[in-house]
């Protein structure tokens, strides 16, 4: 197959899938009417003109900012625990099932306990970012460290290579895939994490803007809102994906299937 | 216990310890965080004398009509998205994405349009629950050995007979992951979204003890939740065990 089919066909789908969700929120715009759900062109033209706006750029930016902050700690702390829990067999098996509780309780009660700790404004924001999609990173990068083939290694000692080159020759490209796929899955919570932490007790951010928009019952700030977060996420989580698939494609096929 | 097992206990022991002797001691403010014995205490009286109950209630009430509809619907859209190949394609793209989108940023859309109360709750955590069962649920009839449908197609096993005696305890491990995840997503969800805003339930409790600096009732109920929900996860981790072994996997 050519490449220019290949490209054809990878775009088709999200376009379609696209064009579908424009349909199905048309739709519901038709069945709740205006109070309820806003038809799709006024609220992307109101989300445009708000993007404009000098009053909307400081909310934008605090989320942002609390974002790339939450998500620099949750990657590199994340890889940093999850190569010495992956390291030391031990240290591992103490706290893998610690982590594994932790990742399906619903953190959003302790976002108290980190306001007390941190006070109100964005390093609780970061912290309770970071707190959502460090767990995963951890996770994913300790398997990695763990599943590390013993046959490259012994391979890469029969070569006497150094300590620093065994990690850059072998070790970092047989666990960046996976690593990777933990990152990915650390992004989107990281991103949820915030969000979670803007809509309770916040003053400033995306999450902010959405909880006035409740008490004005302004529908159309609300959705554009959620459909800016969510093209983002989405764009986002396409592009990771697409590295992460480019990534596994010399790698083993997996058997145990999605995380 | 394994050796792993012992480190574990005693290190969640010493933590805890260490947090009531900082607590004891002042070195930790009680405006920051109160002594475990202490929201041991205040949970056992806040259980006795409240009208916890009744939000107590609310919660799980919502948590399980939500839980039920992601599970027993998530099911069905994945064995019906797995069997139609041109559906599965269409949705397919869209599964992948889901769990990107940060789902609490519709709860403000969803209070909107059925005002506060348990609908939104249940919508918001059936929406974050239900695709992750539809996904295992795909998974694991994806991996359902070849070998298997050939020895059903020679013994001339009828369809229905096929995918109830074949097809579904082949695919039951990842189907009951997927029930795993559903649980806890349910939990989340509807906690979250009483937390944000809501006039009743355990999460709305947590929120509004914390804007009274009632601190030491938070701490309870803190306390209270996170038990709660272990417990539960672990209830099902352990029947998902025997499921396993009784498989003989």
């Amino acid at each position: 197959m050519s490449g220019g089919m290949l490209t054809l066909r990878a775009w088709r789908d999200p376009i379609l899938v696209a064009i579908s969700l424009v349909a199905l929120w048309q739709v519901l715009h038709e069945i709740a009417g205006d109070s309820a759900v806003t038809a799709p062109a006024p609220t992307l033209a109101h989300l445009w003109e708000m993007i404009g706006q000098a009053r909307f750029l400081p909310h934008l930016r605090e989320t942002s900012l609390a974002f790339l902050q939450a998500l620099a700690i949750a990657c590199g702390g994340g890889v940093l625990i999850g190569v010495v829990l992956g390291g030391h067999k031990l240290t591992g098996e103490v706290a893998e099932p610690i982590l594994v509780a932790l990742y399906s309780v619903p953190k959003i009660t302790l976002y108290p306990v980190i306001l007390l700790l941190f006070g109100l404004g964005m390093p609780a924001k970061v912290a309770f970012g970071a707190l959502h999609g460090i767990i995963p990173v951890v996770l994913f990068t300790m398997n990695a460290v763990r599943n590390v083939n013993r046959t490259y290694l012994r391979a890469g000692r029969a070569m006497r290579l150094t300590p620093a080159q065994t990690g850059w020759y072998v070790l970092v490209p047989a666990t960046l895939p996976e690593i990777f796929s933990g990152l990915r899955i650390g992004f989107s919570l990281t991103l949820l994490g915030t969000m979670l932490g803007e809509l309770f007790a916040s003053q400033r951010g995306l999450g902010f803007l959405l909880m006035t928009a409740i008490d004005l019952h302004d529908v159309k700030t609300i959705l554009s809102i959620a459909v800016l977060i969510s093209i983002f996420a989405i764009a986002a989580n396409a592009a990771l994906l697409a590295i992460d698939k480019h990534l596994h494609r010399g790698a083993a096929p997996e058997v145990s299937g999605k995380p | 216990m394994s050796k792993a097992g012992w480190i574990r206990t005693l290190l969640l022991v010493g933590a805890v310890g260490a947090l009531e002797l900082a607590c004891r001691t002042g070195a930790i403010a009680p405006t920051m965080v109160t002594a475990p014995s202490k929201m041991v205490t205040t949970l056992i009286k806040t259980l006795q004398s409240d009208e916890i109950g009744m939000h107590l209630r609310h919660t799980l009430s919502a948590v399980a009509i939500a839980m039920s509809i992601a599970i027993v619907g998530g099911f069905v859209i994945g064995f019906v998205l797995n069997w139609v190949p041109f559906l599965r394609r269409a949705f397919s793209p869209f599964l992948a994405a889901y769990y990107a989108i940060p789902h609490f940023a519709f709860y403000p859309l969803l209070i909107v349009i059925f005002g506060l109360g348990p609908v939104p709750l249940i919508v918001l955590a059936t929406l974050f629950a239900m695709v992750a069962m539809i996904l295992a649920t795909m998974a694991g009839l994806d991996r359902v050995p070849r070998v298997l449908l050939k020895t059903a197609r020679i013994h001339r096993l009828s369809l229905i007979e096929e995918i109830w005696r074949v097809r579904l305890p082949a695919a039951a491990p990842h189907i009951l992951s997927g029930l795993k995840l559903a649980v806890a997503y349910s939990f989340i969800g509807v906690i979250a979204g009483e937390f944000i805003l809501s006039t009743s339930g355990i999460g709305h409790e947590i929120a509004f003890a914390y804007d009274n600096f009632d601190n030491p009732r938070m701490y309870a109920l803190i306390l209270f939740v996170l038990g709660i929900v272990t417990l539960f996860n672990m209830a099902v981790f352990a029947w998902e065990r025997r499921m396993l072994r009784r498989r003989g996997a």
